[in-house]
């Protein structure tokens, strides 16, 4: 469809491989992506399950869970009722040694107060490093950046595979922690020390141990993705793809990148002080050895704030992908866009201190960073205001991507809101380590990147498996998310205002919580609802693979590269390398033939609205 | 600025493969240099509020160390002796040249094996300092341990580059592989210069 003038043979003719090659060690970027799309789906379960469990005790503690606790009558006669009350009785009468993995953790289908600890340390852990990270960052970014910049590949094929397969094994390690003697890492998903640094705290040994293991492997494979996605968005972009012509996503992708380069490698630093702590007994983190358990903080926060923003900018990028497209409008303001993205990924950098306002630093200290805290929300809410200015006056539509992609917009302002709060500390003294901050971390997790994952998911899917997703189910499951997802996370707010801590195994202990026992069982039967719709999702993902409706090369009419070609892309992705002639997002241009004009049209939209294209 | 023009722009960059990987490794490098930064950062936040830190250079042997500093940097140079060499078509002088450098490299292990038993004969060790800090001893032999593994890592590299030279894999137009080691290896010597200077002589 374009008379491309510099036009280059895609250098690369592959003959069919094996299913090995094919499947299992492809170095096609494409095949990859979707790898990490099966690890993410895969981690999103136990994750959730997780989360399913801690509601249970949160909502009705210290009561046996449904269908594999044991029975009322069983609990009050000691006379077994069903056979999960004979499994009970069997395994109670055995010693300690011989009692089952699951009697240790939860004894007559009751969670322990140990395994509560694991269950919310895994969770965050899992669903950040297992689930976000390798579905937005993995997935996401391997399929988009070669397509939508119009290359052949990654700069480094063999690095990626390898960059997948250490993700597995860091997974592997990961999981392998719930096996252990002494249960799995229980110190929170930030591993603050002392409690992380020193087993006779929590009786946890080698659960933290292949915590800390394992988030180095995945730190070498995030490195490997990095380097990776750097050299080929700086090298390999196709003749005309200019820096300011790249799409949101892509400039997003990029972005995270570098957090990811800098940040991982000072987790990694500090989980090797603490692993050196643990098992060689020095005393970074023991005062009493002349260590600092507060370098700890430092050290974790230095990564993990810029880790937050690692989490929520690709799905910023996502989004701005995807309101363009269904309002027919160019994104609002795309230069301002990348210039909030930069000052985020620079200002990122300098707040980490807001999450120890309580660590008894220096005040003049706090109110530092509580300033850089404050400052750091003026470009989150530039993109917030150039996202509605791309929807003013646009003709909205609303298929699943763009309902994903709204709730992403409107779910990102209620938690960057809650932000600002937190952000004061005067405010936060009263609110830190409640559930108001839980509340905080939801809304912009779950409501950020969680429904920009979806959007992405349900936006490529065409490009990715050639087939339509079903776009009835695709809109039950977003209701089905969003209502629900509000009527987990909403009330959280009041709880914490209400003085009610985050991490407790039981509320029903403190008299001052007992007036939220109505909350909590709220929360816990919407949590439950948002859990099992998510059945629908996976339905959908796997039997649309299949039998969903054959998609075109453009189901969407969008201007991007990977638009451009077949669905689902060649190898190599391009028959002929694409030649770039307009910025991203020509949408509804005066005078133009279509709606919209492809990035790689050589046609002169100035001449025919006599303005000018749109955008940038 | 007009975005649509008839005429094509070229693209910022070079399409050129063999850029991608220097690019790649400076972008390892800078990511290495975090992991390093933040070593430096715990170690000085420690320093700064340790109440019986040692002063190092009464434990630490400097003159030895001074002279390691000296053949990592002297390393260095024959690394650009090399690389020069290849760029002038001389692969001879390639492997001559990396063959010094790795050497360089493994005597600089050598002398560090030599100073790390000397200490632990002393009783500096990770976890005890008859001088003072515990601390002092885990940051040392942390800091200069990974450093070390850096230094490991670069000899085989560096071999590695020496016997694909004996082989003739590279020529004047075919230099990037060696250019690309090169760029870590001068990274691990500037990394020892400031691990020398904040760990040895401040
Ligand atoms: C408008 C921008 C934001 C501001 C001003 C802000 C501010 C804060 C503050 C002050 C805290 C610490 C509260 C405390 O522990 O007492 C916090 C915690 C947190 N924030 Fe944000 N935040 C913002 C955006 C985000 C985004 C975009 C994400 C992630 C995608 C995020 C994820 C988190 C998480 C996970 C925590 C809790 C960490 C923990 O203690 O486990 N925040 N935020
Ligand atoms: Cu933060």
């Amino acid at each position: 469809m374009t008379s491309a003038t510099a036009v280059k043979e895609v250098h690369t003719t592959h003959e069919r491989q094996g299913f090995l090659k094919t499947y299992i060690f492809s170095l096609d970027h494409k095949m990859i992506a979707k790898q990490f799309l099966l690890l993410g789906l895969f981690m999103i379960w136990i994750g959730g399950g997780l989360a399913l469990l801690l509601r249970w005790q949160l909502a009705y503690p210290e009561q046996p869970l449904p269908l594999i606790g044991a029975s009322e009558q069983y609990l009050e006669t000691g006379e077994p009722q069903s056979s999960m009350d004979r499994f009970w009785d069997s395994e109670l009468s055995k010693s300690d040694d011989e009692q089952g993995w699951l009697t240790k953790r939860m004894p007559v289908g009751i969670i322990t107060p140990a395994f509560y600890n694991a269950l919310f340390t895994m969770h965050a852990t899992i669903m950040i490093f297992f689930v976000v990270m390798p579905i937005l960052i993995g997935c996401f970014g391997n399929f988009l950046i070669p397509l939508m910049i119009g290359a052949g590949d990654m700069a480094f094929p063999s690095l990626n595979m390898l960059s997948f397969w250490i993700a597995v094994l860091a997974g592997i390690i990961m999981i392998a922690g719930f096996l252990v003697p002494g249960g799995h890492a229980a110190s929170g998903w930030t591993a603050y020390a002392p409690l992380s640094s020193d087993p006779t705290w929590t009786g946890v040994d080698w659960g933290q141990n292949l915590w800390c293991i394992s988030l180095v492997v995945l730190g070498i494979s995030s490195l490997m993705g990095s380097i990776n996605y750097i050299t080929t968005i700086i090298n390999m972009r196709a003749p005309g793809m200019t820096f300011m012509r790249l799409p949101l996503v892509i400039w997003s992708l990029f972005i995270v990148a570098i957090l990811l380069l800098l940040a991982l490698p000072v987790l990694t630093a500090a989980i090797a002080m603490l692993l050196f702590d643990r098992l060689a007994g020095t005393t970074f983190f023991n005062a009493a050895g002349g260590g600092d358990p507060l370098l700890w903080q430092h050290l974790f926060w230095f990564f993990g704030h810029p880790e937050v923003y690692i989490l929520i900018l690709p799905a910023m990028g996502v989004v701005s992908e995807i309101l363009p497209v269904f309002s027919r409008k160019p994104i609002f303001g795309y230069k301002a866009m990348v210039l909030a993205l930069s000052g985020i990924a620079f200002l990122g950098w300098i707040v980490w201190g807001h999450h120890m306002f309580q660590s008894g630093m220096n005040p003049a200290l706090g109110a530092t960073f509580m300033i850089s805290t404050m400052l750091i929300s003026v470009p989150s809410a530039i993109k917030t205001f150039n996202w509605l200015g791309t929807l003013w006056g646009g003709n909205i539509t609303f298929p699943a991507p763009m309902l994903n992609a709204l709730a992403f917009v409107s779910m990102f302002v209620i938690g960057g809101l809650s932000g600002i709060y937190m952000a004061s500390t005067v405010v936060d003294i009263f609110i830190h380590d409640t559930y108001y901050i839980v509340a905080h971390i939801h809304y912009v997790v779950f409501g950020g990147s969680i429904f920009g994952l979806f959007a992405a998911a349900y936006y490529w899917f065409p490009k990715m498996f050639g087939r339509m997703m079903n776009q009835t189910l695709s809109k039950v499951h977003f209701w089905f998310t969003f209502i629900p997802f509000n009527c987990t996370f909403f009330p959280m707010h009041i709880l914490g205002i209400g003085g009610h801590m985050r991490r407790i195994y039981n509320p029903m202990q403190y008299e001052f919580l007992q007036q939220f026992e109505g909350w909590n069982i709220f929360i816990s039967i919407s949590a439950f609802v948002l859990g099992f719709s998510q059945l629908i999702f996976l339905f959908n993902f796997f039997w649309s693979m299949f039998k969903g409706k054959k998609a075109d090369d453009n189901p969407w009419k969008a201007t991007t590269l990977e638009w451009t070609t077949a669905t689902p892309p060649p190898h190599g992705n391009f028959d002929v390398l694409p030649t770039v002639y307009h910025g991203p997002c020509e949408y509804s241009v005066p005078g133009a033939k279509k709606d919209f004009t492809m990035q790689t049209e050589n046609v002169d939209l100035q001449a025919m609205s006599g303005n000018g294209g749109n955008g940038a | 600025m007009s975005l649509a023009t008839t005429a094509v722009e070229p693209a910022e960059s070079p399409l050129t493969p063999e850029s991608w990987g220097k690019l790649g490794m400076w972008v390892f490098l800078a990511g290495d240099a975090m992991s390093f930064g933040a070593l430096l950062a715990g170690y000085g936040a420690i320093r700064a509020g340790s109440l019986d830190w040692p002063i190092p250079q009464e434990i630490l042997g400097i003159k030895l160390t001074a002279f390691m500093t000296f053949l990592l940097i002297c390393s260095s140079l024959t690394m650009v002796k090399g690389l020069s060499a290849i760029k002038h078509g001389d692969s001879k002088g390639l492997v001559r040249f990396m063959l010094v450098t790795a050497l360089s490299g493994l005597v600089f292990l050598g002398l560090q094996a030599y100073e790390w038993t000397h200490l632990i004969q002393h009783g500096l060790t990770l976890t005890s300092n008859p001088y003072g800090s515990y601390l002092f001893g885990t940051t040392f032999y942390l800091i200069t341990g990974f450093h070390g593994a850096h230094v490991t890592v670069g000899v085989i590299y560096l071999t590695i580059i020496a016997l694909r030279g004996m082989k003739g894999k590279y020529s004047a137009e075919n230099a990037n592989g060696v250019e690309i080691a090169g760029l870590y290896w001068h990274f691990v010597d500037l990394v020892w210069i400031l691990v020398f200077t904040f760990v040895y002589l401040i």
